[in-house]
């Protein structure tokens, strides 16, 4: 279809629709949340159900999510999907690391997020100690719909995000370790909870 | 099946004093033996013929919590040309060093099975080629996880324990010896090969 400018000339926005005004926090929020590229970090059980998330009777793509991002550089957000023992800690931490901002991370299923029922020697007690978690999805595993869940409610975080907020993506680490939490806050987060309270520090 | 293995009779003929004590569980049957001479009976379990246990099906250890008997080390053999299971068991002393000779010499799979049980109980395997950590990292400093005087959350507190995760260097995981053996020395960046050959490992502070 053509449009013709009636004669004596007009206000472009009268003919034409192919400008909008916006707020630019709004434009980049709806962006970014829009096109979110998971880093798929599978580890344990939540991985599957994170693959049926992914697959297509729940479709990740309804999200712009479809496009798994192998590559921690062309990532915007990391799923941690099962536990994660204390070995693979520097791993996700340098996958982390290699992501460039703006980044976040999702901590699905109950290990991720408290280390679950692997309260022992061999296992991170919640990835909040190893990086920062945006969003914390529980179930053991958590159903699809639950992961869906969680990635809308991190839409909704970042469209809440401001381009003025200095604090923003601001990571302040404590020692050249690389430790974002002082140690009393891991000692804190990691104490044992539910059936495990029972067992002692000294077996 | 169920009785006696006729492996345990021949094993006392041969071996006499050696020999332990027997027992049969569950149908299978067990022989313990003196450590000294667990590696000349394993191998002639392995070579004799009419014996010929060709497969060592696992090799794992049994913390009894008991200071008469700290450790006893488990050999499950398996023959497949005679579909014949032994189950080969050595008690370790309280007061000696946990020495057993390996028998990586024999079974070529003892490799990773003695490393996980040094890794996992601290039993030194003489003559293994490579006794490493298996499951564990190599600068893990809390012990040995799966004897019974290990806490189930380990020594060190939680905090300890994430700052020498996140001191770790991931890419310090593989032994030169592994890296040579998939030929990958020659493919890796200049800078990492020169630190694999100054031996380096990950870090702990």
């Amino acid at each position: 279809m053509v449009v013709t400018p009636p004669a004596g000339g007009v206000e472009l926005s009268a003919v034409s629709p192919n400008w909008v005004t916006t707020r630019l926090d709004f434009l980049s929020n709806w962006a970014r949340s829009n096109s979110l590229w998971p880093m798929p970090f599978g580890t344990a059980c939540c991985a599957i159900e994170f693959m049926a998330t992914a697959a297509s009777r729940f479709d990740l793509a309804r999200f712009g999510m479809e496009r798994m991002s192998y590559s921690p550089r062309q990532a915007d957000v990391l799923i941690c999907a099962g536990r994660l023992p204390f070995k693979l800690a520097p791993v996700i931490r340098r996958i982390w690391d290699q992501m460039p901002q703006p980044k976040w991370s999702i901590s699905m299923g109950a290990c991720a997020s408290t280390g679950g029922i692997f309260d022992n020697y061999a296992m991170v007690q919640g990835i909040d100690t190893i990086i920062p978690v945006d969003v914390y999805v529980p179930g053991c595993p958590p159903r699809p719909e639950g992961l869906v869940y969680g990635i809308m409610l991190l839409q909704k975080k970042i469209k809440g995000e401001s381009f003025t907020d200095p604090d923003l993506r601001q990571e302040h680490l404590l020692d050249d370790v690389g430790m974002f939490l002082p140690p009393e806050r891991v000692d804190e987060l990691s104490e044992p909870f539910g059936n495990s309270i029972h067992q002692t520090r000294s077996g | 099946m169920t009785g006696v293995s006729p492996s345990v009779g021949a094993l006392t003929a041969e071996f006499g004093s050696a020999i332990l004590r027997t027992v049969v569980s569950c149908g299978d049957s067990i022989v313990y033996v003196m450590r000294e001479r667990a590696h000349d009976v394993l191998a002639w379990l392995k070579n004799t013929p009419g014996q010929e246990f060709d497969y060592l099906t696992d090799i794992t250890a049994v913390d009894y919590r008991d200071p008469e008997r700290p450790l006893e080390v488990v050999y499950q053999l398996r023959s497949l040309g005679r579909k014949a299971d032994l189950r080969v068991k050595i008690a370790l002393d309280g007061s000696a060093p946990l020495d057993v000779d390996s028998v990586y010499d024999l079974w070529k799979g003892a490799d990773w099975l003695e490393r996980e049980v040094y890794d996992m109980f601290g039993v030194t395997f003489v003559g293994h080629p490579d006794l490493r950590r298996i499951l564990m990292w190599e600068t893990y400093g809390e012990g040995y996880p799966l004897r019974k005087d290990f806490p189930l959350r380990g020594h060190f507190s939680r905090a300890e324990q994430v700052r020498q995760a996140l001191a770790a260097n991931p890419e310090a995981q593989y032994s030169l010896e592994e890296l040579s053996l998939a030929q990958a020395m020659h493919d890796l960046p200049a800078d990492m090969t020169e630190r694999l050959r100054r031996g380096e490992r990950g870090l702990v502070p």
